[in-house]
């Protein structure tokens, strides 16, 4: 009653009759949590329903009639789907075309910036912790800022070079390794800092030269680290649409998430290919999700100012 | 070895090689650090400056243009609109989705089942916003075949009144009495009630007209046949009076035309008291038997032209906030449309998960004797919550809440995946008007820009504020 007796009398009897009322048994909790789950979980079961429902009963019955007639049920979509096989426009295309670039961009941001951290932590010159911070402040630039001079940057390299990544993949994963590497050095470093540096010195002793210790020392032990920068910057340029729209906008292959955007302007004529596409789109990032979903929460931990 | 410093020429040799020996001790350490900063100054640095630059000059960056661009965001409505939309969003959707996310994070720690829990939770946030943004458009699809909301709303608006066999059409402001023909008129609450007094052992017609083939068709109507008179009662009949064959007989049944089935019908005294109801069949006849004398009207009643469900427009731009007779600029200002409402729903669906795994985290790391100590003082659970639980979570739930808010500052691949066309323009945010502007239609760099620059100083405060506190 301690605790209760230093409220002001009138607020306390207040909140005591609140409390009273919101006084939360254990049944109750499980029956609104189970609701809330319920909720949760419709999105996905209608999105799966539907991908599963032959395209003449969209727009004729709801996806929940299913539940008293499953025979509706068909892998007629998804037959269809593997049946085009990999031709351009077609929904396996554009799932290469977003493995082709989220691969590169998770391996390239997740070895730039190890290598960037290492740096930054284990080198002697002077200066590293203001570079660091220059580097976290670039975490506040929205992408948004970037977007027009670099299309103008790609053209120029056009004039210049003859090779103009606008319009092509590797513009897509130039844009994209950028704007991982803030965040990424950013994760790393902490994670380094706590690295003795002992272990380092042990292998100088030995002849190793940096980036054998780099190599063979700190990667190993910064794996956890580069598990969640890794997942979440996978997860981050999958389900990228602004930046494949500006930089991929025209071009013959393009990620899903620009598949689905297309197909949406004639939802009504296609919903069979949007849902099965959907969810095609999103059976990539819930396999990772479910592999590393410790790495994954770790991840958002640290990254929960991006 | 040549000196470039200047002075005295005993000292030059020996800083010469100092340097070079810090170069032989650092290089392979810089050459680490290279590749991120080139990457980090070609693709982040410069452009940034060089959007800068570009948001004071014209659209094609060739000539100075001053603030003309930032005028221009400022009086331009569609521009205007997707500031509104943007305060909206920052206003309503941090908020709650940080709410939901601490009330289902402390929730969560009273179950056994939490990690399923949890895993349903967060499952959202690994989806593109593109695939949600597709599933949440179908959920609030104005079909209720298929949209799940307006299938669960038209469920309940049916039990409360439940659509007539005939239902108006209330789209182009059909009344029933716009439905009457021969021997017929609009009664009151939306009825037809018929022209002509009747007596027992009279028959009575009533035409309508204006009933579309495809009710007639659902409903089986038959040919109509005339009615024979009937000792003590009334017999009747309804028809839908009109035949293509023969438009300007409005008054005789033609062989082509139908009788109106299962219209309820109530006899109305001369008091206006409604003493007998009957149906009508198939080939929409009827009949009173037992009529007390008297002189009568048959009346079509209300219920039977009771509109049909009509949806909400969910994904519409219709404004929750009265805006009628306001300017065009006042409009954008002051419109909150409906679609802004479900499209945070959507959005609190993908991200309350990131706010419960972040307060989740909060919660672990708090001191479980503090609680239990309130517990022994016998404070309740919600005073355990208010008083204990969220002070001490405030740093959490502000870094939740201030990280909410930078993300729907660049609110985008929502609206431009949930949104109609029609709701495109009313549902507009910044970061979808830089890329409108910007983008579409070739590149345009001057207004792009400016609100790209005014979307980066929105942000900068908000982000710098967080990086500070996770930083501790």
């Amino acid at each position: 009653m301690k605790l209760m007796s230093t409220l002001t009398p009138a607020k306390d009897r207040r909140v005591v009759a609140l409390a009273k009322r919101l006084h939360l048994s254990k049944a109750v909790v499980n029956v609104i949590l189970a609701l809330v789950a319920v909720f949760w979980l419709v999105p996905t079961i209608s999105l799966l329903v539907i991908s599963l429902r032959p395209e003449a009963l969209f727009g004729q019955s709801g996806w929940w009639k299913v539940f008293t007639a499953p025979s509706q049920l068909t892998w007629g979509n998804y037959a269809t789907i593997f049946s085009q096989g990999f031709t351009s426009g077609g929904v396996l295309d554009s799932l290469v075309t977003s493995l082709e670039i989220t691969i590169p961009v998770t391996i390239l941001v997740a070895l730039i910036s190890s290598l960037a951290a290492y740096s930054l932590v284990f080198g002697s010159w002077r200066g590293r912790d203001m570079i660091f911070l220059v580097i976290v402040g670039l975490m506040v630039v929205p992408l948004q800022v970037a977007l027009i001079p670099v299309v103008q940057l790609y053209r120029e390299m056009g004039n210049l070079f003859g090779l103009n990544p606008y319009g092509t993949i590797p513009g897509v994963i130039i844009f994209h390794v950028a704007f991982g590497l803030p965040f990424g050095i950013f994760l790393m470093r902490n994670f380094l800092t706590g690295i003795p540096k002992d272990l380092l010195e042990a292998g100088r002793i030995e002849g190793a030269g940096e980036w054998k210790i780099f190599y063979r020392i700190v990667l190993p032990l910064a794996l956890p680290a580069i598990a969640s920068l890794a997942i979440f910057q996978f997860i981050w340029v999958w389900n990228d649409l602004l930046v494949a729209l500006v930089f991929l906008g025209g071009n013959v292959h393009t990620p899903l998430t620009i598949f689905l955007y297309d197909q949406t302007r004639s939802l009504a004529a296609n919903y069979w290919i949007v849902s099965t596409g959907a969810v095609v789109s999103i059976f990539v990032p819930l396999i990772v999700f479910f592999s590393f979903q410790r790495y994954f929460v770790r991840g958002v931990l640290a990254g929960a100012v991006k | 070895m040549t000196s470039i410093v200047a002075g005295d020429p005993r000292v030059a040799p020996a800083k010469a090689s100092r340097r070079r020996g810090w170069w032989r001790r650092n290089w392979v350490s810089l050459a680490f650090l290279a590749p991120g900063i080139i990457w980090l100054l070609a693709i982040v640095v410069y452009p940034t400056i060089a959007t800068i630059r570009f948001s004071f000059y014209d659209e094609t960056a060739t000539k100075y243009v001053g603030l003309h661009n930032y005028a221009s965001v400022f009086s331009t409505d569609a521009i205007l609109t997707a500031f509104k939309n943007n305060i909206i969003w920052v206003l309503v959707f941090p908020f709650f989705v940080t709410f939901i996310g601490l009330m289902v994070a402390v929730l969560t720690e009273r179950i056994r089942w939490a990690t399923a829990f949890k895993t349903i939770i967060v499952m959202p946030i690994v989806f593109s916003t593109t695939a949600s943004a597709l599933v949440w458009r179908t959920i609030f699809d104005l079909d209720p075949h298929i949209g799940v909301v307006n299938a669960i709303e038209q469920t309940v608006s049916d039990w409360f009144r439940a659509p007539g066999a005939y239902p108006l059409n209330s789209a182009i402001g059909q009344t029933a009495a716009s439905l009457a023909s021969f021997n017929a008129t609009g009664g009151s609450g939306g009825s037809v009630i018929s022209k002509s007094a009747v007596h027992p052992g009279d028959t009575v017609m009533m035409g309508l007209t204006r009933i579309s083939s495809v009710t007639l068709q659902t409903l089986g109507a038959q040919t109509p046949v005339a009615p024979q008179k009937m000792k003590g009662g009334i017999a009747g009949l309804v028809w839908n009076d009109f035949s293509p064959m023969q438009t300007s007989n409005t008054t005789t049944i033609v062989s082509d035309e139908h009788g109106l089935p299962n219209l309820r019908l109530s006899l109305v005294s001369s008091t206006g008291t409604s003493v007998a109801s009957t149906v009508t069949n198939s080939s929409g006849g009827f009949s009173f038997s037992h009529v007390a004398p008297g002189s009568y009207h048959v009346e079509i009643v209300g219920s039977n032209f009771q509109t049909a469900f009509l949806g909400t427009f969910w994904l519409g731009s219709q404004s929750l906030t009265p805006v009628n007779g306001l300017n065009q600029t006042a409009q954008s200002l002051l419109s909150v449309p409906l679609i802004d409402l479900a499209m945070i729903i959507s959005y609190i669906w993908i991200w309350a998960g990131f706010a419960m795994v972040l307060i989740g985290a909060g919660l672990a790391a708090i001191n479980r004797e503090v609680l239990e100590a309130a517990e022994i003082d016998g404070a309740t659970d919600w005073q355990k919550l208010r008083r204990v639980t969220i002070p001490m979570l405030a740093p959490v739930l502000t870094v939740v809440f201030v990280t909410m808010v930078i993300n729907v500052l660049k609110v985008f691949d929502i609206i431009l995946n949930m949104a109609p066309g029609s709701s495109q323009g009313p549902a507009t945010t910044l970061a979808l008007s830089i890329y409108n502007d910007g983008f579409t239609g070739g590149i345009h760099s001057g207004v792009a820009s400016a609100i790209a620059v005014i979307l980066f100083l929105l942000v900068v405060p908000a982000m710098l504020w967080n990086l500070r506190k996770i930083k501790g």
